[in-house]
């Protein structure tokens, strides 16, 4: 198992007291899987991946563990991360704007972690960038690696951030919303590349989206989350087309669908998601579930297994079969 | 592990402690309306270059005048400065800057350009410039000075001002019909006090840091009234006899200075915390 | 680049054109007549007028605009009223004490606020920062001129070390040096303390930004990440701002060569101004406008050189 992740809770210091941003979630990865992490603003899902890759902020306390090629992470030297960082994994943000730096050349970007984690020389990885940035299908790729961010569209330094996670061929790539700020048209193609990467040299993904056809289309594996916690998990047809947890159901219905009536309401799950402080005892979709009961509120829901890799964290979750 | 404690600079702390030195500052200033251990301007010359004592709390100087009266009377023409030179700012700088946002394209970018200008030219040596030409004294250095402040004001309020109007509720105001004399007061004012306050302390502290140059320089407050820039003046020619009397008044310019930076930046804290952001 | 560097160009040249006309204006379209200045109340009227028409003030204002940029692109500025003496080569002379110690003030005022800055974002929030924060509100109470008092009376009453004041020549360079060493430190802690604050604020913006963790992302270590991703998009703000305090820095060397009887541009003004010598004033602070001027104009192409999207902007 590549990345075997087991109660993994990240707790944040803020002037009103400490938030639970991650609360106790497990999952794994195999080589060549790719896994997607579905969830809301603030469900915790993009704090997930920045634990995975040690870059929580300063005031964050990460517990738990994560094991990567069967190496403990949490609490791991900040030296020996730096060196994972990179090389061993390596993660593509949301916001192809302003994630390059706008001073360097998109070519030196691309070589910088072939030289920190390769020892190549300048000349060597230069090459070697602008190979990559080809790699990426970037028409004309000299020009791409000589120039500037700002001169290049969104599209093209999505392909170039991609070039930078894969220069040294990295075990696990975390995806955060890489296609969110994209056009449409161009969020396709990007996603097809990632796919394209990851078949020629079995790369693993984790792709963190809000988006349920993303998800649906590029991965194998699904874990919901909602307010911190993993709500859902399992192999994803099976999960989005067979939900076993009222908020992954609630997530599916709000999808707008082709073909329904003009003049027909959207569905909306009702409510809003929790204020970290305001978390109460039960479970934390309680509030605005339409199948809580009693317990549902006082009694944090336990994980039923279904099989050996799907779960679900609730409390009547044999009902929903 | 990082090592080194957590330290949080509360807008609190400097608040009280520039409060306090600008309170002290005025109270100096009130009283030496009523009252100076000595007259500030009494020669001496029996007991030039008294050391510290009871009856002279900081010594006298080279003509026996005593330093502690000189001291108080100083914050007098400080204060004064300060606060015209900052109130011409004010009042032109907000004028201009209104008309700058109101009007915008040619008239706001020349007003713009103009402040740009006056930028180019330090205050001091505007201030230098006119003094020569007109004579020294006070009132030549306050208008020197306050000349100076105007631009600052004017940019400040421009901007903030092209802020508020961009926003919803000016719109409406203006669509309803409003004239922009009751949108300036009812809209734009309120949101610009406290950013004003702020600056407004801030250029007091480079009020009386330009005075006290001015004043050093011989082009400021003339004798018999006391300055503390020309009481550095006077030091310096008996640096070798008695080097404490350039002391006195330059930790007197510097409190009041850091006192009314710290309450500039303690207001800002306590304001409007969104103007944190920026600085 | 070289686009925009023939822009700001333009830009220079108007500006400067503009600061002649104010110049020109202050110094002669309002103080009345300059000749009735210069000799004083007690003059006779014949006597004025004849000054006048020697000094041409009874020419037209354009034409003596004219002969005055004329002059001055000749490298003529005219005679000084007060030494009878051609004022171009006094004026370079006392910048050549000027100009060096106003360079060293900044270098050392940048030395210091590049360090103290960096070191300051770097530990933003714990003692470190608090520590350089203190230090540098108290740089900003200070006077410049009474730092420069004190310095004298630290190292030249006190110790001994180094005479009060005076200058010796460039004709023996290291004593010219020494001499300038105090009165640069006087002026370039307090610039210091200053830009100590524009660069921490500047760096703390870049750190926020996402590229730096994309960088940390990489496996770029922290120290490398601050230097080589933050630092460069900081600069460009600190280069602005040092551009824009020059004017200050210069302001302050005025007062402070006179602490340090330093024979200087300052120096040369406040003499003129006593001795009623306007010309010398005129010529004195447009070239001071010049100088901070054309040195904007440096900064602006130095911005330009750093970041490339200001470059392409003017496309």
């Amino acid at each position: 198992m590549l990345l075997e992740v087991s109660h993994l809770t990240v707790d944040i210091g803020t002037p009103n007291g400490v938030e639970r941003v991650v609360n106790s979630g497990s999952f794994s990865l195999d080589e060549g899987e790719s896994l997607g992490v579905v969830g809301e603003s603030g469900s915790g899902k993009t704090m997930t991946s920045l634990a995975l890759m040690g870059l929580t902020p300063e005031n964050a306390f990460v517990s738990g563990s994560i094991r990567f090629e069967g190496r403990e992470l949490v609490r791991l030297d900040e030296e020996e991360m730096r060196a994972l960082r990179g090389d061993r994994m390596a993660m593509i943000f949301q916001e192809p704007m302003t994630a390059l730096n706008p001073l360097h050349r998109v070519g030196a970007q691309v070589a910088e972690p072939l030289i920190l984690h390769r020892g190549m020389t300048k000349a060597a990885a230069s090459a070697r960038a602008v190979e990559l940035l080809e790699h990426v299908r970037l028409a004309d790729p000299a020009r791409a690696a000589r120039a500037y961010p700002f001169a290049l569209s969104g599209g093209e330094r999505q392909r170039a951030m991609i070039a930078m996670a894969i220069g040294c061929s990295p075990r696990l790539v975390i995806a955060d919303e890489p296609t969110t700020a994209l056009d449409v048209t161009v969020q396709a193609r990007i996603l097809d590349l990632i796919d394209g990467l990851r078949a020629e040299s079995k790369m693993a993904l984790v792709l963190v989206s809000h988006d349920l056809a993303v998800i649906a289309g590029h991965c194998d594996r699904v874990i919901v989350m909602y307010a911190g916690a993993i709500m859902e998990s399992g192999p994803v047809e099976a999960v989005l087309t067979k939900p076993r947890n009222p908020y992954t159901r609630a997530l599916l219905d709000a999808r707008p669908r082709s073909g329904a009536r003009r003049g027909e309401p959207l569905k909306t799950i009702p409510g809003a998601p929790p204020l970290h402080h305001e978390a109460g005892r039960g479970c934390p979709f309680a509030p605005r579930c339409p199948l809580a009961i009693e317990v549902c509120r006082t009694t944090p829901p336990p994980e039923a297994m279904f099989g050996a890799d799907r779960a679900s964290r609730c409390h009547r979750a044999r009902e929903l079969a | 592990m990082r090592r080194g404690r957590r330290f949080r600079i509360r807008g609190g702390l400097s608040l009280w402690i520039g409060a306090a030195l600008v309170g002290a500052l005025l109270i100096a200033a009130a009283i030496s309306f009523v009252w100076t251990p000595y007259p500030p301007a009494a020669i001496d010359i029996p007991h030039k270059f008294a050391p510290s004592s009871a009856s002279h709390w900081f010594g006298t100087d080279s003509l026996g005048r005593d330093v502690a009266s000189q001291l108080l009377a100083g914050s007098r023409v400080s204060i004064l400065v300060g606060v015209v030179a900052v109130g011409i700012g004010l009042v032109l700088g907000l004028a201009f800057g209104l008309v700058a946002a109101f009007s915008r394209g040619v008239v706001e970018d020349a007003i713009m350009k103009a402040s740009d200008f006056v930028f180019a030219f330090p205050a001091l040596l505007s201030a230098i410039m006119l003094t020569s030409t007109y004579g020294p004294g006070v009132v030549n250095a306050i208008i020197a000075i306050g000349v100076y402040n105007v631009p600052v004001i004017a940019k400040l309020t421009r901007a903030t001002a092209n802020s508020v109007l961009a926003r919803e509720y000016a719109l409406a105001a203006r669509a309803a019909g409003r004239g922009p004399i009751a949108i300036a007061f009812d809209h734009v004012l309120p949101n610009i006090a406290a950013a004003l306050i702020v600056q407004a302390t801030i250029q007091f502290a480079i009020a009386i840091l330009a005075e006290a140059a001015l004043s050093y320089l011989g082009f400021g407050a003339q004798p018999p009234q006391a300055s503390w820039g020309r009481m550095l003046s006077e030091a310096q020619n008996v640096l070798y006899n008695a080097p404490l009397l350039a002391v006195f008044p330059g930790v007197a310019i510097a409190l009041s200075v850091l006192g009314l930076n710290l309450l500039g930046d303690g207001l800002r804290d306590a304001l409007d915390p969104k103007l944190k952001a920026r600085s | 680049m070289l686009l925009y560097a023939l822009q700001r160009l333009a830009v220079l040249a108007a500006t400067l054109f503009f600061a002649s006309i104010i110049v020109f204006a202050v110094m002669n379209v309002l103080p009345g007549n300059a000749a009735e200045t210069m000799l004083g109340p007690t003059a006779t009227p014949e006597a004025v007028a004849a000054l006048s028409h020697k000094l041409g003030l009874d020419q037209p204002l354009l034409a003596r605009y004219a002969h005055w940029v004329g002059g001055a692109l000749r490298g003529d500025l005219g005679l000084s009223y007060a030494y009878g003496a051609p004022i171009a080569p006094l004026i370079a002379s006392s910048l050549a004490v000027s100009a060096p110690l106003a360079a060293m003030a900044m270098a050392l005022a940048a030395a210091i606020a590049l360090s103290a800055g960096v070191y300051a974002a770097d530990r933003r929030g714990k003692t470190g920062d608090a520590i350089v924060m203190g230090a540098s509100q108290i740089g900003l109470a200070v006077p410049n001129f009474w730092l420069a008092i004190l310095l004298v009376i630290v190292f030249a009453v006190t110790l001994r070390i180094v005479p009060a004041g005076g200058f010796p020549g460039w004709g023996e360079p290291l004593r010219a040096l020494g001499a300038l060493v105090l009165p640069a430190v006087a002026l370039g802690v307090v610039q210091a303390a200053i830009l100590t604050r524009v660069t921490r604020s500047a760096v703390i913006e870049a750190l926020n930004e996402d590229f730096m963790r994309t960088a940390r992302a990489k496996g770029v270590a922290r120290r490398a990440a601050l230097w080589r991703h933050a630092l460069p998009n900081a600069l460009v703000p600190i280069l602005t701002i040092m551009g824009l305090q020059f004017a200050n820095l210069i302001a302050g060397a005025i007062v402070v060569e006179n602490v340090f009887v330093l024979p200087g541009l300052g120096r040369l003004m406040l003499q003129s101004i006593s001795n009623r010598d306007t010309l010398v004033v005129e010529n004195s602070v447009m070239l001071i406008a010049v100088i901070v001027i054309g040195l904007n104009f440096a900064v602006d192409l130095g911005c330009a050189a750093i970041d490339p999207r200001l470059r392409a902007g003017s496309a």
